[in-house]
């Protein structure tokens, strides 16, 4: 019975000890050492966000340049292919600017050629009818010796000149 | 630990403290009237005393005097346990102040004014003496202190240890204390109290466990002599007292209503689960009380038992039993002295828990 019974001064000295044990412990043990393990997992846990951040942000760096990347090369055929089109667009333009201009050319020399042409003609009927005048005159003379002659051949001359 | 592999510990450990005792105090019986008296050894080294016996020495007790403080109608009386001269029948008187004392069975009594000896009934309770409050620094007291002392060097240490490094990393003794602290935090005050209540008792619950521990872990240190402290139920009770103190004054109204009205069931279901509920607040801190108690006098009372095999039989040829069981036994305490100190750690914070947990119908 009396192993049960709790001794007066027993309870006495735990309740004062337990109580200082307590208040000492708690000041100078668990609160830095709690703090500290608080701290350091506070320290791991931001550690890892900010590791995931940055494997985020390389992420998307990564696909930035991906994307970056491929509308260079989109840009870079746009523009090939514009300057395919252009070549083929001044090709076909200078071509048509020849046609046109041979055509212009020819145009033009065959305009030129029918004027020398007629030029000529006109050249050529003036020595003919300044010849035909003087062989005229040559045989007019002769024959201009009488006067009935004459009036016969102007006479003739006039017809032929109607004629004509 | 999951709590089923728990429960097995647990049973084992019960089961056997229950069959080695009943095995022992057989014995005990038979050979009470021989020189030896196993019961009597077993009592006096699981009770508290007086003074701090370490060994005989050619038939005379080697002792470390320790004071005895009382409380008399005069006021307080301080002197040295050696002034009874290891008396303790009763016989040898101490005289102080015009007091007298008598120490019988560790127990001090002071003589009526009158008598010059102490006169027992016939159940041995001495008849003309009175018993004055007795705040003695006893054998336990004696053994709480180093156990502070231990505790204090060892957590004040290591949160120094916190100091001397910038990062906060646990170097040297801290590296052996942290896993513990974070146990206790991780394993007890979380998942019983719960994320945001859990802080404000984790002073508490750690000093209770460290404690607790320690206080164990001395009683089986042989040269301490059975410094019983964890086991004597005057510890218990104090410690079970500041559970229950803390329990009651962090109780919200949640956990007053589930005492005095519960909810969701109907009135005369009320009333009849009031008085069950209002003993249910002391019987917690009692079965903690007791459960300490029991374990840790159990595992002193089979060790001592199963050595005074060998002084019953008088034949050293029971040694190499007496020993190798207590030996088994002895790892069993060891690992009792920190199932212990946590199934009341544990307890107490689930109790807290309870004390704490908001309504959720």
């Amino acid at each position: 019975m009396e192993l049960i019974t709790p001794g007066f001064g027993l309870v006495f000295w735990t309740a004062i000890t337990f109580l200082f044990l307590l208040l000492i412990l708690r000041k100078f043990a668990w609160k830095p050492i709690l703090g500290a393990v608080e701290d350091r997992e506070e320290g791991i846990k931001s550690a890892l966000a900010s590791a995931e951040n940055a494997r985020k942000e390389m992420e998307n760096l990564k696909a930035d340049n991906e994307r970056i990347l491929n509308e260079a090369r989109a840009e870079r055929e746009a523009m090939l292919k514009e300057a395919r089109e252009i070549k083929a667009k001044m090709i076909a333009d200078a071509k048509g600017e020849a046609q046109t201009q041979a055509a212009k050319m020819i145009e033009q020399a065959q305009t030129a050629i029918e004027s020398e042409k007629k030029a000529a003609m006109a050249e050529l009927r003036n020595q003919v009818a300044s010849l035909s005048v003087d062989i005229a005159e040559k045989v007019v003379r002769e024959e201009l010796s009488n006067k009935d002659k004459q009036l016969k051949l102007v006479e003739s001359m006039l017809s032929e000149a109607t004629l004509n | 630990m999951t709590l089923n592999t728990l429960r097995t510990v647990l049973f084992l450990v019960f089961s056997t403290v229950i069959t080695t005792v009943g095995f022992a105090s057989e014995d005990n019986k038979d050979q009470e009237k021989e020189g030896f008296n196993a019961k009597e050894m077993i009592m006096h080294h699981v009770k508290d005393a007086h003074e701090f016996h370490v060994f005989d020495w050619n038939e005379k007790p080697v002792t470390i005097a320790l004071p005895i403080i009382l409380y008399t109608d005069n006021g307080l009386t301080v002197f040295m346990s050696s002034e009874f001269h290891h008396d303790d029948s009763g016989h040898h008187i101490v005289k102080k102040d015009g007091q007298k004392f008598v120490k019988f069975h560790e127990k001090i009594y002071q003589l009526n004014a009158d008598a010059n000896e102490v006169a027992f009934d016939d159940e041995h309770h001495p008849t003309n003496a009175s018993m004055p409050l007795d705040f003695s620094i006893t054998r336990n007291v004696f053994m709480m202190w180093v156990s502070v002392l231990v505790l204090l060097s060892i957590f004040i240490l290591s949160a120094r240890r916190y100091k001397k490094t910038e990062d906060n990393v646990p170097t040297g003794i801290a590296g052996f204390i942290e896993p513990l602290i974070v146990f206790v935090r991780d394993d007890i005050a979380k998942p019983m109290i719960g994320d945001h209540k859990y802080k404000k008792y984790m002073p508490f619950l750690l000093t209770i466990f460290f404690f607790i521990w320690v206080n164990n872990i001395f009683g089986l240190i042989p040269i301490l002599n059975g410094a019983n402290v964890s086991g004597n139920i005057a510890f218990t009770l104090t410690l079970a007292v500041f559970t229950f103190i803390v329990v009651n004054v962090s109780g919200n109204k949640n956990y007053w209503k589930h005492i005095f009205w519960m909810p969701g069931v109907p009135i005369p279901m009320k009333i009849f689960l009031m008085p069950i509920e209002i003993v249910g607040m002391f019987v917690k801190p009692i079965s903690l009380m007791i459960r300490l108690f029991a374990n840790i006098t159990a595992g002193h009372i089979i060790i001592l038992a199963l050595m005074s095999l060998i002084f019953i039989f008088e034949t050293i040829a029971v040694a190499p039993v007496s020993v190798a069981f207590s030996l088994f036994i002895g790892l069993i305490e060891i690992v009792v002295t920190a199932i212990q100190a946590y199934i009341f750690t544990v307890l107490s914070a689930l109790y807290i828990g309870m004390a704490t947990e908001e309504a959720h119908h």
